[in-house]
């Protein structure tokens, strides 16, 4: 290549000349204040004033002189044990579905890029599950394990596997699970989308050499498939893990947090204690509280599968 | 892969395994939608109910006044505004900056993407009341535009890093190639990265539009009539302080799901796309 | 190309796209108006309030009652805003600081909570003004906290015994067996020996507000109390104990269907529906939901709606399920919010409506027409049970206490801990509040 070619490709790179650097900042700054103005314009304000009543006993919405108590909120969400059980359970319900959801969404994935006749059709299908509001989602798994008519029931006795109707969502380990269950059902086709959107920027002729040098299907996915689609695979488990810490509307409409608290997320119970009983300075706590512990887990992601070469953040 | 039989065998029997999973519990939806309360009751259940009635649906459209229906109806109408502009807006504004993200070197760029990911992470929980004041404030109570604005905010942060990492898997000499022909930054953006993009770009559309018509907790709080009232908003309406009709609610999610179905098959053929061999040769 | 085109060229693409948001922020401005936030303009003055969708009076209902107001105010402008009972205590909490509303509906669970933090106005001087003896005493009590009144009652609701006369009369029993609590066990164990049905009982004990108001109902049968004099909790001894064990005891006997500790208001009434069931307690709305052909399989005429059943104490209380009007303390025009409730709660008006919810007036239950339109059955049995219901505590964290409260009453149910400790530790949870 010619000197001018790298000297332009230099140039395009942004050089090393302090100059051009500053250029390249102005020029990222341009391109990110549209997204500042839209994100922090509005969440500012709220985020602010959120982590201040964090550090007071508020026991109402209204502003008032409120008593200041350092840090006494979080240290009461750390001691309390009720706080604790929902983030056991919070971690259990991110860490099953989060599994569940990439094995399966990889699996789907591969068939979505596979060559199948009327696959709009297949993808149709796919994105079926994921359109349905969370709503109406958690309102019919509710309905379909009812304890006296739900479907699950009918089903399972009359194919002679469960000889009378079982009360599914009455224990709260099993109502756990099956809002697990609702939420894979429903979130599965998402990791799917993002792993096929991966699956195509790995380029076809890997496959090809592979083939020619007569690697099977399998090794083929383990040794170039998997290995390529882990950009995409991180975004996906930082993303999944946020939303599943974050989880709230389907717990609100499936079970309300019970039995026996048995499905109160982290979420949903910083909303009880927010909302129901009014103790919005508590509440705030429990709000950081949870975002340090997201921010936590998405680190340990991030580093622990970083690769040569991929900045993920 | 090898287009051998037993593999086109294979993942077809997988899909239609797949698609039954998926298909099973909707069916049962759209049976709901049609079966009499009572039948929906019966012990054992019989599947195929023997008085199929679209009343429910007839009320969603035919419904006039001051009822639940015609809520529903003037919610979807809501929720597609709503969705799309926030697609809008937020996919314009987080192309360009996820391509900062991605292609340029600042200072504190990776502390600003891990800000802005951070906004993502806060429960909306914690921000209702605040949030609701800003809204009162504005003006934009029990508005689409408010409902808008706040969806964006957390929209943007999502596009920011999910095609700043598409964007980095992109071939750097791919867009160089088209500098040194001349091109702007800009220009490199629209002609090469943007085409090469878009799976990416029409996941992240289709997830955002989703996150939009799915959202939930600031509709219920910001939204009180027809003017803005979203469609899960609607649909918890459906609720009765001690009675639901589950048929109800199944045909309001029925009729839910088909604008982002329809959406969904409009772009998917878009989605197979991807690096044709010989793009990156040498 | 030149630098000059290309710039042009994707600057037109940027145009491009920035139009397009542009015009979907358009769309979305135009169209979806704010609230006004009560404005008065030239001595009009505008009502904006949150009411709740099927709470009695459905949507139609209030738009009827609002419409006559309007006649008979023309100064007075009035938007009602309906949402889901869920949504509710929420929209209340976060438009508080606000002012949003004027007049909002709450539940009779709510006036201490609301009270004490400021969100509702004290009304007393003009509740007192009424003639309150007309009023039923159970329904003025529903927003009293601290000899204060915090609303005004205009729904009223309690849980009344509903039975399956077919299936009574299988197992050689009447309705008037189920007048004690005793006679409502032999009667169980009747149908269940006769096999007549193998649960002949539901009760909705799901952990939720469900079991409070089972428990409650059942709390006056024995005599018991949710606070003594002081505000202390009482109902860890005597009556309170005796209910919590009655319910147990139909549990370990196999009358009470085991998925009870599943079920809501809901699941009964279509257990009841679909005679999986002869015997339970439930809201009005039961009443419609049973003789309804098209949700039941009961004949109308098989369906008895019945006070609730003496246990050792010489009254039977019902619970008080009521739901009452307040006004909230940021509205700017609370004369006019008074004006609206007064209205909306006068007996004409309520004698109107009487087949959605019955009036809070004693004197309309001697009324022919009112009798007509909401059914004898269920107003001769309204009449009795309504005067005398028992209120769940007043205490101002309510929501908190009760959450302990329902937990220990499952812990009891599922045999995880004896009543007595059970309530023991419920105690504690009140002991704190009051």
């Amino acid at each position: 290549m010619s000197r001018s070619v790298t000297a332009a490709s230099g140039q395009a790179r942004g050089g090393t000349s302090w100059w051009a650097r500053t250029r390249e900042s102005r020029f990222a700054l341009a391109l990110l204040i549209p997204s500042v103005i839209v994100v922090f314009g509005i969440v500012v304000y709220p985020v602010i004033k959120t982590l201040i009543t964090s550090f007071y006993a508020v026991d109402s919405p209204f502003p008032k002189a409120w008593p200041g108590v350092g840090f006494d909120n979080y240290t009461k969400a750390l001691s309390s044990a009720h706080f604790w059980s929902a983030v056991e359970r919070t971690a259990y319900f991110t860490f099953v579905s989060t599994a569940l959801e990439l094995v399966f969404g990889i699996g789907i994935a591969l068939l979505l890029y596979a060559p199948l006749r009327m696959r709009w059709l297949f993808r149709t299908i796919v994105v079926l599950p994921w359109a349905l509001p969370t709503i109406v989602n958690g309102a019919m798994w509710r309905y379909m394990f009812n304890a006296n008519y739900g479907v699950v029931n009918a089903a399972l006795t009359q194919l002679g596997l469960l000889h009378a109707y079982k009360a599914w969502l009455s224990s709260p380990f099993q109502a756990l699970n099956i809002v697990v269950l609702a939420d894979v059902w429903k979130n599965t086709s998402l990791v799917a989308f993002f792993l096929l959107a991966g699956l195509t920027t790995i380029p076809r002729d890997l496959y090809e050499a592979a083939r020619i040098d007569g690697v099977s299907a399998f090794q083929a996915f383990l040794r170039i498939t998997l290995p390529l689609l882990r950009p995409a695979i991180v975004v996906v488990l930082v993303l999944r893990t946020i939303e599943a810490f974050k989880v709230f509307d389907i717990i609100y409409v499936m079970t309300g947090g019970g039995p026996a608290n048995g499905t109160q997320s982290v979420t949903f119970y910083t909303y009880q204690r927010a909302f129901s009983d009014e103790l919005f300075g508590y509440g705030s706590a429990l709000a950081y509280l949870i975002v340090l512990f997201i921010f936590g887990l998405a680190a340990v992601y991030i580093r622990a599968l970083r690769s040569e070469g991929y900045a993920v953040t | 892969m090898a287009e051998s039989r037993r593999y086109r065998i294979f993942i077809h029997v997988a899909a239609v395994v797949v698609s039954l999973i998926f298909l099973a519990p909707l069916a049962w939806l759209a049976i709901a939608s049609v079966s009499s309360p009572v039948e929906l009751l019966q012990v054992p259940l019989k599947w195929i109910p023997s008085n199929i009635s679209f009343s429910r649906y007839e009320q969603i459209f035919s419904s006039s006044g001051e009822n639940i229906f015609a809520n529903f109806r003037a919610a979807l109408l809501n929720s597609v505004i709503v969705a799309s502009a926030t697609v809008a807006i937020s996919m314009t504004v987080g192309v360009f900056g996820a391509y900062a993200f991605a292609r340029l070197r600042f200072r504190l760029s990776r502390a600003t993407l891990l800000l802005f990911l951070s906004t993502y992470m806060i429960p909306p929980i914690a921000l209702v009341i605040p949030m609701y004041l800003i809204m009162v404030k504005l003006g934009l109570l029990n508005s689409r535009l408010g409902l808008i604005i706040v969806y964006c905010s957390f929209t943007t942060p999502f596009v920011l890093w999910i095609m700043g990492n598409y964007f980095q898997t992109i071939p750097r000499e791919l867009e160089d190639a088209a500098r040194i022909d001349g091109c702007t930054r800009i220009g490199a953006l629209f002609r090469v990265i943007l085409p090469l993009s878009r799976p990416g770009l029409l996941s992240t559309t289709l997830f955002a539009f989703l996150i939009a018509w799915d959202e939930f907790l600031y509709a219920l709080v910001f939204t009180s009539t027809n003017a803005s009232k979203t469609i899960p908003v609607a649909i918890a309406e459906f609720t009765g302080r001690y009675t639901t009709d589950f048929g109800l609610q199944a045909a309001g999610g029925i009729l839910a799901l088909l604008p982002p179905v329809l959406i969904a098959v409009a772009f998917q053929r878009y989605i197979v796309g991807g690096l044709s061999a010989g793009a990156v040769k040498g | 190309m030149g630098d000059d085109q290309e710039r042009r060229y994707t600057r037109r693409r940027f145009l491009g796209s920035a139009a397009a948001s542009s015009a979907a922020f358009y769309l979305a401005a135009c169209g979806g108006s704010s609230n006004s936030g009560g404005g008065s303009s030239g001595g009009t003055v505008t009502l904006n309030n949150l009411f709740q969708q099927q709470a009695g009076y459905s949507a139609e209902d209030i738009a009827g009652m609002t419409k006559e107001f309007e006649k008979a105010h023309p100064n007075i402008k009035v938007n009602n805003t309906l949402v889901a009972y869920e949504a509710l205590h929420d929209k209340i909490v976060a438009a508080a600081p606000a002012g949003t509303y004027d007049v909002v509906l709450g539940d009779c669970i709510w006036p201490a909570e609301f009270g004490s933090k400021g969100i509702v106005v004290d009304m007393s001087s003009k509740v007192n003004e009424l003639p309150a003896s007309q009023i039923f005493p159970g329904a003025i009590q529903m927003a009293q906290y601290q000899g204060k009144y915090y609303g005004m009652p205009w729904i009223l609701d309690t849980k009344y015994l509903y039975a399956n006369k077919k299936m009574l009369l299988q197992a050689g029993k009447t309705t008037a067996d189920l007048k004690t609590l005793t006679g409502m066990v032999s009667t169980l164990e009747a149908l269940k020996n006769h096999g007549v049905v193998k649960y002949p009982f539901m009760g909705s004990w799901q952990q939720a507000e469900a079991v409070v108001c089972d428990y409650a109902t059942l709390l006056g049968a024995f005599g018991g109390k949710f606070l003594d004099e002081e505000g202390k909790p009482a109902f860890n001894k005597g009556g309170g104990v005796q209910a919590l064990e009655f319910m147990k005891m139909l549990l370990d006997k196999k009358l009470a269907n085991p998925s009870s500790t599943t079920a809501i208001e809901e699941d009964v009434l279509k257990a009841f529906a679909a005679e999986q069931i002869a015997v339970n307690w439930n809201w009005t709305f039961q009443l419609a939901g049973a003789t309804d052909p098209t949700k039941s399989k009961v004949a109308k005429a098989d369906v008895a709606i019945l006070h609730t059943p003496l246990g050792t104490a010489s009254t039977a209380p019902g619970v008080n399920g009521g739901q009452p009007v307040m006004i909230t303390t940021g509205s700017k025009h609370p004369d006019e919010a008074w004006t609206y409730i007064k209205f909306i709660t006068s007996q004409p008006v309520q004698n109107n409506y009487v087949a959605d919810s019955l009036p809070i007036w004693a004197s309309s239950y001697q009324d022919p027409e009112v009798i007509k339109t909401a059914g004898s059955q269920l107003v001769s049995v309204a009449k009795t049970q309504l005067p005398d219901m028992i209120l769940r505590p007043q205490v101002t964290d309510y929501n908190s206490a009760s959450q302990e409260l329902q937990v220990q009453i499952q812990r009891a149910l599922l045999g995880k801990a004896s009543p007595q400790s059970a309530l023991n530790t419920a105690a504690g949870a009140f002991e704190s509040s009051a």
